[in-house]
């Protein structure tokens, strides 16, 4: 795991969030780039994101350190939530990429009826068909749940709204220059892009992003305050993760730029 | 419908015409029968419900002549079911008109666009025979500024204008109502679209003291003029219901209040500091406006909430009768030293923010409460649901007075449901609403029957429920067997065959409006009721199993029903398939003729 490059895809059975969490977005294919000595840090924004889905979410955290031998970790990290878990409730599996989750939903049209499965009898095998019984997305429901449009849209702040429409501006600050810089994130696609602008913008080069080693070659390092308030890596997390948590840039110089990235 | 009656001629009828009996006997004046209307007319005028008044006027003729001149209020359930002339010719004196349009799935989005409800017919028609008009209240109607205008031409001395749930007009068409409608007193919009044309209508108001008591327009996404309005509030001495949208910020809000201690109610616009000002908004001492206003009774708003803010309201929290917090993200650690303090509460709308254990602060403060609406803040099927069966059965425990309902949730138990019907005789609405389609009874995976059993046969009092969960057909008997006031049943992804509906349309002989969504009842279970469809307002069914024949049948049986199909884009090709969507209800004057292309009437 340590020295590995790969790629996991995690899919489980459990209903999927269809809301983005603010650190760690949850999807029925999730594929993470971990980094033995990120594991912790990464797995612990998931945990200590919203109170929202707090039990998937731990079920996952435990599940995923179990599978990476890491169980150790979950003593010092679970700390409260640990009486949160259940995990009988959200069955887990964990298996290679590729593979299909039987889609027992009925179509979320306006045309549909029933579930196939049969109502009139309570589910004998007692494990949560409840609301988590579909894996796959629910498509949505026209008019269901019955709320008014002005309700749903009501509950984003204006400001939401207004950022959605004009970027996602963040301010970037280099070590030793005299003066900030602010750059629209959502301009960018993806991390090289982002970096060959701020390489451009400040005169420096980054040098070569590794997982295990950050970036070599430079005496600069590309880092972020999450919104945990956190120092993070540039290039860790997944792009969409990255924008939506992103709250300033900082490019690290020197002796402390070095040390990031190692130990936690 | 008598034919006696001029239309249009405000004085009674001359008593030698057309009478049934004693016609040729000439009697000094004045003649008794003529005694017996002028003293009728003056006891029906104390008759002021319309059940009481449409009981009246079956009596005889000459009571349901005299009944009809007397009649100042109108209400019509569905604006379909008869036309405006007709209303127009048997009630001349009309003061006051209440007419609904669209059902209440339309909100869901579940009709197709530009299905109908227009006002214009009805403002073209009663312009002309109500000059004397002063009250129009419509839900859930399609406007068009030319109709707001002419209604403020027609109409001299036009007082109250309400609309709930209405769309199709924009701030020039309220600025029609602003500038024509001197004697306005009510301006109420609550829940209603309206397009931003750019038109400042808070200005339109006339000059000088005006005689509003109330202004309601806290869905209205328009920015608005807040010089115009303050001007506005400081010359209308007459105020007791305000309700901001949320452009208006706090610092606005103080402003207002300080003009306006006399409110009653109060509907807060953003309740937060805004961005705009920033660091320049004056930091108000926001408590001293509230304590102020020592009448307040009725808040609601609070919009993009800082709930730092939120203890500037604690000096009215005492004599709080109803409270609206559904639009504020608080917790329960925000919400309890609120509540505690609003012991006179009677109506609670709250966000599922608060949890269960926000809903037990709230069953141990509010011993008077009637109604509690609990809305979601993720209103999707998946979503972690804070509130549950333990907060709703905590309610059921403290506030045993309970009238109305509504609650949405996660997940739900039939213990709970159960200890509802039992601690809450007094429920006249039980709606709840269980996100997940088809859920079971949390616990013990049994179908919600049960508790929605228990609720009709508590609840002896019960006339509107709406269901959710996995619901088989045994609910619906139970609902046939014992809910026999019910008016209102909202049903959707529940029970198992044609034999649930029947039981409905069998057993609830009172059921007026029966609202029914993706479930599997067909033409049988919609022929089994053909006894009862005259007597309703409306049925809808919408995604079930009924094809084009059975409703084809259901018309040729029941020529006084309008029967229309309507279909949602791309489906419009059904020439004997599944039927979107059945809407139906009786009507005096045939099928309209202001149909779209969704639309086919059989």
């Amino acid at each position: 795991i340590e020295n590995s490059n790969t790629y996991f895809a995690f899919s489980y059975k459990t209903h999927q969030t269809c809301n983005p969490i603010p650190t760690f977005t949850l999807t029925p294919l999730l594929l993470l780039r971990v980094r033995h000595q990120q594991i912790s840090r990464v797995l612990q924004k998931a945990v200590e994101g919203s109170s929202r889905n707090i039990k998937e979410r731990t079920c996952f955290l435990k599940e995923s350190l179990n599978f990476f031998g890491l169980s150790e970790l979950l003593g010092k990290k679970m700390g409260s939530f640990e009486t949160d878990l259940n995990l009988e409730a959200t069955e887990l599996r964990l298996g290679l990429p590729g593979r299909e989750e039987s889609d027992k939903s009925s179509n979320g049209t306006r045309n549909c009826n029933k579930r196939p499965l049969s109502e009139s009898e309570p589910r004998p095998d007692g494990d949560d068909e409840g609301p988590k019984a579909a894996s796959a997305p629910k498509a949505q429901i026209v008019g269901w749940p019955p709320i008014r449009s002005y309700r749903k849209n009501n509950l984003q702040p204006k400001k939401a709204e207004a950022e959605a429409a004009s970027g996602i501006y963040v301010k970037v600050s280099m070590d030793g220059a005299p003066y900030l810089r602010k750059i629209d994130l959502k301009v960018y696609d993806a991390y090289p892009e982002l970096l060959k602008a701020l390489e451009n913008m400040f005169r420096f080069t980054a040098g070569e992003y590794s997982e295990r080693e950050g970036y070599k070659g430079s005496e600069f390092a590309p880092a972020y305050e999450d919104k945990d308030g956190d120092l993070m890596l540039v290039g860790d997390v997944p792009w969409e993760m990255f924008i939506t948590s992103c709250k300033k840039l900082r490019i690290m110089k020197g002796s402390e730029a070095r040390g990031l990235g190692y130990g936690v | 419908m008598s034919e006696d009656d001029e239309p249009g001629r405000p004085q009674p009828p001359d008593p030698g015409s057309k009478k049934t009996r004693n016609c040729a006997a000439v009697h000094p004046s004045p003649h008794p029968d003529r005694v017996l209307e002028i003293v009728l007319e003056h006891v029906l005028q104390f008759l002021t419900a319309r059940r009481d008044r449409n009981a009246a006027s079956l009596v005889c003729k000459s009571w349901y002549r005299t009944e009809a001149l007397t009649r100042s209020h109108v209400f019509i359930g569905n604006c379909y079911s008869v036309s405006p002339s007709r209303v127009t010719a048997r009630f001349p004196r009309v003061r006051s008109v209440a007419i609904k349009g669209r059902p209440r799935f339309a909100d869901f989005n579940l009709m197709p666009l530009n299905w109908g409800a227009h006002f214009g017919p009805w403002v073209a028609t009663m312009g002309k025979a109500y000059p004397w008009l002063e009250r129009v209240y419509l839900k859930r109607m399609s406007l068009t500024d030319r109709d707001l205008c002419l209604l403020g031409d027609s109409f001299v001395g036009f007082k109250e204008l309400e609309l709930v749930c209405c769309d199709g007009f924009g701030t020039g068409g309220l600025a029609a109502i602003a500038s024509k409608c001197s004697q306005l007193r009510v301006l109420d919009l609550s829940d209603t679209e309206v397009m931003n044309d750019g038109v400042d209508w808070i200005s339109c108001f006339p000059e000088g003291e005006t005689c509003l008591e109330s202004l309601i327009f806290d869905y209205v996404e328009c920015p608005i003029n807040f010089e115009a309005l303050e001007s506005l509030v400081a010359r209308s001495p007459a105020l007791k219901k305000l309700r901001l949208n949320r452009e208006v910020s706090l610092g606005q809000l103080y402003r207002l209040m300080v003009r306006a201690p006399q409110l009653t109610h109060l509907g807060t616009g953003a309740f937060g500091p805004s961005e705009a000002q920033g660091a320049s908004d004056q930091e108000y001492d926001y408590a001293s406006a509230f304590s102020a206003c020592k009448s307040l009774v009725c808040l609601s708003g609070f919009r993009e909430i800082v709930p730092e803010y939120l203890p500037a309201i604690y000096p009215v929290c005492a004599n709080l009768v109803s409270l609206n917090l559904s639009h504020a993200n608080i917790n329960v650690e925000q919400l309890k030293p609120i509540i505690c303090q609003c012991r006179k509460l009677q109506v609670l709308w709250v966000l599922d923010s608060v949890c269960d254990e926000g809903l037990k602060a709230v069953a141990a403060a509010c011993p008077d409460l009637r109604e509690l609406r609990v809305f979601p803040f993720d209103p999707q099927e998946d979503a972690e649901g804070p509130v549950s069966e333990v907060g709703l059965q905590a309610i059921s425990e403290g506030c045993p007075k309970l009238e109305s309902i509504l609650y949405f949730c996660q997940r739900m138990t039939n213990a709970a449901v159960i200890a509802m019907s039992k601690n809450c005789p007094d429920l006249v609405v039980f709606r709840l609403c269980i996100m997940g389609r088809h859920q079971p009874d949390y616990v013990t995976r049994e179908p919600m029957d049960e508790g929605f059993g228990a609720i009709v046969m508590n609840c002896k009092k019960l006339t509107r429920l709406a269901t959710s969960g996995l619901m088989t057909d045994r609910a619906f008997a139970y609902i046939g067997k014992y809910g026999k006031l019910v008016r209102t049943l909202s049903v959707a992804f529940a029970g198992d065959s044609d034999t649930g509906l029947k039981y409905v349309l069998e057993g609830c002989h009172n059921l007026q409006k029966l609202e029914i969504r993706d479930s599997p009842f067909g033409d049988a279970a919609l022929l089994s009721g053909l006894h009862h469809y005259y007597n309703m307002r409306f049925l809808w069914m919408s995604s079930c199993h009924l094809s084009r024949q059975g409703c084809r049948e259901v018309a040729r049986a029941l020529p006084r029903l309008v029967v229309e199909l309507l279909s949602y884009e791309g489906n419009e090709k059904m020439d004997d398939g599944a039927v979107d969507v059945l809407y139906m209800y009786r009507s005096l004057d045939g099928p309209r003729n202001d149909t779209s292309e969704s639309v086919t009437i059989l």
